[in-house]
């Protein structure tokens, strides 16, 4: 389709651009399609926001068709928006049909299924708590993770670099490394003066470990021969480790942080579901026990999104410091 | 070197080199494997001087040595009369891979040497100089990856030279390098060490290579190594390798190392 056509262009010198952007209107007019079956068809059972989840597919179909008219003036924005045209098309497609088997026909099972517009009314009317809640999570996530990530990185460092150290850190890693964070919460609850801190500490330890791990091999595998280079030049054990083990490991490292984020995720979950009175992990836990399951989805959604930024980010950091390597993976 | 004209030190740019009975063994699962047995050699200051040999029979051991990144088992290496202990940046070494650092552009790989020392915020222009001295003019920002094997090699050899180096130790520098490639380094080699004075030893196992740039080519028997003989070039630069004497000198060492009889 034109996606594919746009993508074989990019890069090639800008010849004949095509004026309009045929899947544009086909995308705005399927959006459009949506919002007036929302709107016209009655519910079959009883919600609100059913007119202002119409008003919002309409936008966006309007805006959508706004864009097939100007996307020659659109520059770069311009072809990320092309390019994300089949899946423009194809969302406003799911959304009716999810409309149609909740609201509009009552197909699926309640309380179970809720409706597009149910998750429009939570994210209305609950925002305050969500909110909330994603700022506890960023919180505890982000200061687990950084004390993890920095703790890892050292200890890694270190492993690689010192016998001594790896004699003495090396069967600890071994034995308590593989354990699952999660193992220690019921320890990590009572042995720390808050749940809090206890969450800090679990998710500081899920991160500890694969970080501690890659940046160790990647020290380990660091080429002798960059060592010999550096010392006939003159340089000090500080420089060797500073200036050439940790770059030369950093592409480790960072699939090390990578792992670690994936694994902190797991671990704040469960922490602030069991011990945490708040959170996103707290909000699922809260809103299945009043059986609020248009919550529950909407915090999902809202976690599934956090979760993808913030691994969106570590890529975009990785693709800077490591603007040296050549065909890295694209996030 | 590449500041020879500007530092107004008296001394020699080249470091005179004495090894005395030098031996070297490895320990391989229990056994030592000799692989330098009593080795001598002396080296004048500003030399070019060949240490030719099979592939593996320690001459690059004995470059290591020379470089101060292994201690002899036995005998001393001297410099300028002193032992050498450890590693220093007058004495610097070029490896037959470039092992550049990836993740430095070509000006920061060629500015290793000054930043190891502290003295890249005071001599930051020698790595310019460098990089012009070696040919890569316009190439500074460019990563490793996206260099010629030729054109990495040029950054080595620039980010051994920034130092001013008065011992160039060259161990196969040119042995991964396409034919013609090799020829011009071949060449540029030369000029590089005539401009300079420094002291080269140059190891290799290209009996041609090692006639037209050296002074004097050590052979060397197969591990461990000795030295069985001594071949003195007497010829002037730049050198062609149809020269009839280069030709006969080059019979005289096949048969030496036994390829010819």
């Amino acid at each position: 389709m034109s996606g594919a056509v746009i993508s074989g262009l990019s890069g090639s010198p800008v010849a004949d651009r095509p004026r309009l952007w045929p899947v544009g209107f086909l995308a705005a007019s399927v959006w459009i399609g949506t919002a007036a079956v929302t709107a016209l068809l009655p519910d079959r059972i009883e919600v609100g926001r059913t007119q202002e989840l119409a008003l919002i597919a309409l936008a966006l179909g309007g805006a959508l068709l706004l864009a097939g008219l100007a996307t020659p003036w659109l520059g770069t924005a311009g072809q990320k928006i092309r390019k994300a045209g089949p899946w423009l098309t194809v969302l406003p497609l799911a959304l009716g049909g999810w409309e149609m088997a909740t609201a509009k026909l009552a197909l699926l099972p309640l309380p179970f299924f809720a409706s597009p517009q149910g998750l429009l009314e939570v994210y209305l009317e609950d925002w305050p708590r969500l909110g909330e809640s994603v700022l506890h999570s960023l919180w505890l996530l982000l200061s687990g993770y950084a004390i993890g990530a920095a703790a890892g990185f050292v200890a890694g460092v270190a492993l690689g670099w010192s016998r001594a150290i790896g004699y003495w850190v090396h069967p600890v890693l071994r034995l308590i490394g593989p354990l699952p964070a999660t193992a220690w919460l019921p320890i990590a609850f009572f042995a720390f003066p808050t749940s809090g801190s206890a969450s800090t500490f679990l998710v500081a330890l899920a991160t500890w470990f694969p970080v501690t791990v890659l940046t160790w091999s990647g020290v380990a595998g660091v080429n002798k021969a960059y060592y010999d280079i550096a010392r006939t030049l003159g340089a000090s054990q500080t420089f060797l480790v500073l200036k050439v083990a940790v770059p030369a490991a950093l592409p480790q490292v960072f699939v090390g942080l990578f792992m670690g984020l994936g694994a902190s995720f797991s671990v704040l979950v469960v922490a602030e579901m069991l011990g945490v009175k708040a959170g996103l992990g707290w909000y699922l836990q809260w809103a299945q026990g009043w059986a609020a399951y248009g919550n529950m989805y909407a915090a999902l959604l809202v976690m599934a999104l956090m979760c993808s930024s913030l691994v969106t980010l570590l890529f975009k950091g990785r693709d800077r410091v490591l603007a040296w390597q050549k065909g890295t993976v694209r996030w | 070197m590449v500041s020879a004209a500007l530092s107004q030190t008296p001394r020699d740019p080249g470091m005179a080199v004495a090894i005395r009975d030098a031996s070297q063994a490895f320990a391989i699962e229990d056994r030592t494997l000799p692989v330098l047995d009593r080795v001598s050699l002396d080296v004048q200051p500003g030399e070019f001087v060949a240490l030719l040999g099979p592939s593996g029979c320690g001459k690059s051991t004995l470059l290591r040595l020379l470089a101060g990144l292994d201690r002899p088992s036995g005998g001393t290496v001297l410099g300028d009369g002193v032992p050498i202990t450890a590693p220093d940046p007058s004495r610097v070494l070029v490896f037959q891979d470039p092992t550049l650092y990836p993740w430095r552009t070509v000006r920061a790989n060629v500015s290793l040497g000054l930043e190891a020392q502290g003295l890249l915020r005071r001599q930051s222009h020698r790595v310019q100089q460098a990089i012009d001295l070696v040919g890569l003019t316009g190439f500074e920002s460019a990563y490793p990856h996206q260099l010629s094997g030729g054109m990495a090699q040029r950054v080595a050899l620039a980010r051994a030279l920034v130092n001013d180096p008065r011992l160039l130790l060259l161990d196969e520098p040119l042995g991964k390098l396409d034919s013609l490639t090799r020829l011009s380094m071949q060449a540029e080699l030369v000029r590089l060490w005539q401009r300079s004075g420094l002291t080269a030893l140059l190891v290799t196992h290209d009996v041609e290579e090692a006639l037209l740039l050296a002074q004097r080519v050590i052979v060397f028997s197969p591990r461990p190594a000795r030295i069985t003989a001594e071949l003195v070039v007497d010829r002037p630069y730049p050198r062609h390798r149809d020269d009839p004497h280069l030709v006969s000198l080059r019979r005289e060492a096949l048969g030496l190392l036994g390829l010819e009889t």
